[in-house]
């Protein structure tokens, strides 16, 4: 038995991010039961756990793009309070827009394939409510630039771009409006390895020029262990263990966690 | 003398279920250190030396006792602390330099070094400055500054991990076995740089490969060898 944890007393700042209780089903299947997570500002939460653990359920909650049958959500920021999940659809709309940044594992799902890729960023912006033409082009290229997505193919539409670039125009459309939140779902699956550590170089360096707060979800342990600070570890729509990035690597205490960390050795 | 760190009992243990195992690393170890105390680690190899520094520096949990660090903010126990607590003060207090450097791609190693004062508010011009001083100091030649460790040789890249672990001094500071694979110049640079910190007042706690190189810095032995004489005064002592 490890010893109990006090709350924190050294650090003062409240949490950006803060879910309690957050359970939703499917039909029969729970995908996420009574779960609680947080993230401080400028942290990176990883969080793991194999295919259908619920992390892409919990991650849509964050976007609330789900909501969940109990449970409440808050973002530390000005102008936004109470339990978001309460908030009305165009409210909810208005904030993931200005507020939050996402990116899929899945391009279709986070751009327009056949619209051109700064195109793509621009839209980010319009729905923000920028109209001058110059400004969307010239936000969507820094934006482009920071996600290390080549200028050369600014107009290219992502259906013909390769899966590491796809990820790049998602980043830079997640990031354009400087989000206080960037949530990850699986970003480098599916790519080859090789192109897997450009992106995650890309969003590491994100990280330390921005400090923006991150929460990826991966089933890769690799990858939660190039970003994160702090690691949750999902099995059956449960958390069974948090700790420090290096602790869940170097000392997990949960079977499972152990189990999962040394198949990777 | 100030007191950095009070270690009262402290337990470390593994329990590796798919083998239905436990397997005891330490119990009962209890030693302080104050500011400016350089405190020895030894026993054989698998006595636990590098699972104490790791649970003090909170990568491991500890099973029982406690870590009473007494941070700029308080005495706090670092065997309860929570996990964001633990960040910042790795972040500002509680150094920890280990045999190898974690290089990422396309990062220089000026700016891997100065990272450390980044973090702590210094304006960037100084802070590469101080960083390709610390280089020079640990023999990593100039032409090397700007470029990528992710390609240099172990011994270069353990350099640079120094001047980055040793550029801001903290409070406290963990050491395990630093001296591998350094050649002899960058050995004496890492003494005269630990003998500056401990000036300074850093506490320190360290496990040596050649304990003669510290020699002189030692101020106390704590003996992890079970059933040994768990403290002993430096005067005492012949290595
Ligand atoms: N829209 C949905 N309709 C029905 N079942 C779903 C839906 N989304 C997720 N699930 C189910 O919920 C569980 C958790 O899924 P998910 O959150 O995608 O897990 P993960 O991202 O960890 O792989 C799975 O059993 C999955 O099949
Ligand atoms: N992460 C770990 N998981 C399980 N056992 C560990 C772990 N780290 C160390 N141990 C065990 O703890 C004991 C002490 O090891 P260690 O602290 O590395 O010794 P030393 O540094 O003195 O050579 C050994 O039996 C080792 O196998
Ligand atoms: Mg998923
Ligand atoms: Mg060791």
């Amino acid at each position: 038995m490890t010893l109990t944890l006090d709350a924190p007393r050294i650090v003062e700042t409240r949490p950006l991010l803060e879910v309690h209780g957050v359970s939703k089903s499917y039909g029969t299947v729970q995908a996420v039961r009574n779960v609680s997570a947080h993230a401080y500002p400028g942290e990176v939460l990883g969080i793991v756990g194999e295919s259908g653990s619920g992390k892409s359920t919990l991650l849509r909650m964050m976007n609330l793009e789900e909501i969940p049958e109990t449970g409440s959500y808050t973002l530390d920021l000005p102008d936004v309070s109470g339990n978001l999940f309460e908030l009305d659809r165009f409210a909810r709309r208005m904030l993931c827009a200005t507020k939050i940044g996402i990116v899929y594992q899945n391009p279709h799902l986070g751009l327009l394939m056949k619209h051109s890729s700064s195109g793509n960023v621009a839209e980010r912006l319009l729905v923000a409510g920028e109209r001058s033409f110059a400004t969307l082009r010239q936000a969507a290229t820094e934006a482009l630039e920071a996600s290390e997505f080549p200028l050369d193919r600014l107009d290219a539409p992502p259906i013909e771009l390769s899966g590491g670039m796809q990820q790049r125009v998602q980043l830079a459309k997640a990031i354009a409006l400087e989000p206080a939140l960037l949530l990850l779902d699986e970003p480098t699956t599916g790519l080859d390895v090789s192109v897997q550590a450009l992106v995650l170089d890309t969003l590491k360096r994100l990280q330390q020029d921005r400090q923006i707060t991150m929460v990826i979800v991966s089933h890769d342990l690799g990858v939660i262990r190039t970003l994160a600070d702090r690691v949750m570890v999902m099995r059956r729509g449960e958390v069974v263990e948090t700790g420090l990035a290096d602790q869940i690597f170097q000392d997990p205490q949960h079977p499972y966690t152990q189990q999962l960390v040394h198949a990777k050795l | 003398m100030t007191q950095v760190l009070e270690i009262d009992r402290l337990k470390k243990g593994f329990s590796l279920h798919h083998l239905d195992k436990d397997i005891p690393a330490f119990e009962d170890v209890s030693f302080s250190v104050a500011a400016g105390e350089f405190v020895l680690l030894k026993g054989a190899n698998g006595a636990g030396k590098s699972t104490l520094l790791r649970t003090l520096y909170r990568s491991y949990l500890p099973l029982a006792g406690e870590i009473r660090f007494h941070s700029s903010h308080g005495v706090i126990d670092l065997a309860r602390a929570a996990d964001v607590d633990v960040a910042h003060l790795r972040r500002t207090e509680i150094g920890f330099v280990t045999q190898f450097l974690t290089a990422r791609p396309r990062v220089r190693a000026e700016a891997i070094v100065a990272e450390p004062l980044r973090l702590a508010g210094w304006e960037p011009e100084a802070a590469l400055d101080a960083a390709r001083k610390a280089l020079a100091t640990f023999g990593v030649k100039p032409d090397l500054w700007a470029a990528y460790p992710t390609t240099f040789s172990g011994g270069e890249q353990q350099k640079v991990n120094l001047a980055r672990a040793l550029i801001l001094p903290q409070k406290l500071l963990m050491l395990d076995e630093p001296t591998a694979s350094l050649d002899a110049n960058a050995r004496r640079a890492l003494v005269a740089r630990l003998k500056e910190l401990k000036d300074q007042g850093t506490a320190m706690i360290g496990v040596f490969h050649h304990p003669d190189d510290v020699m002189h810095l030692i101020d106390r032995i704590v003996d992890l060898t079970p059933d040994a004489v768990p403290q002993e005064e430096r005067d005492d002592v012949a290595l």
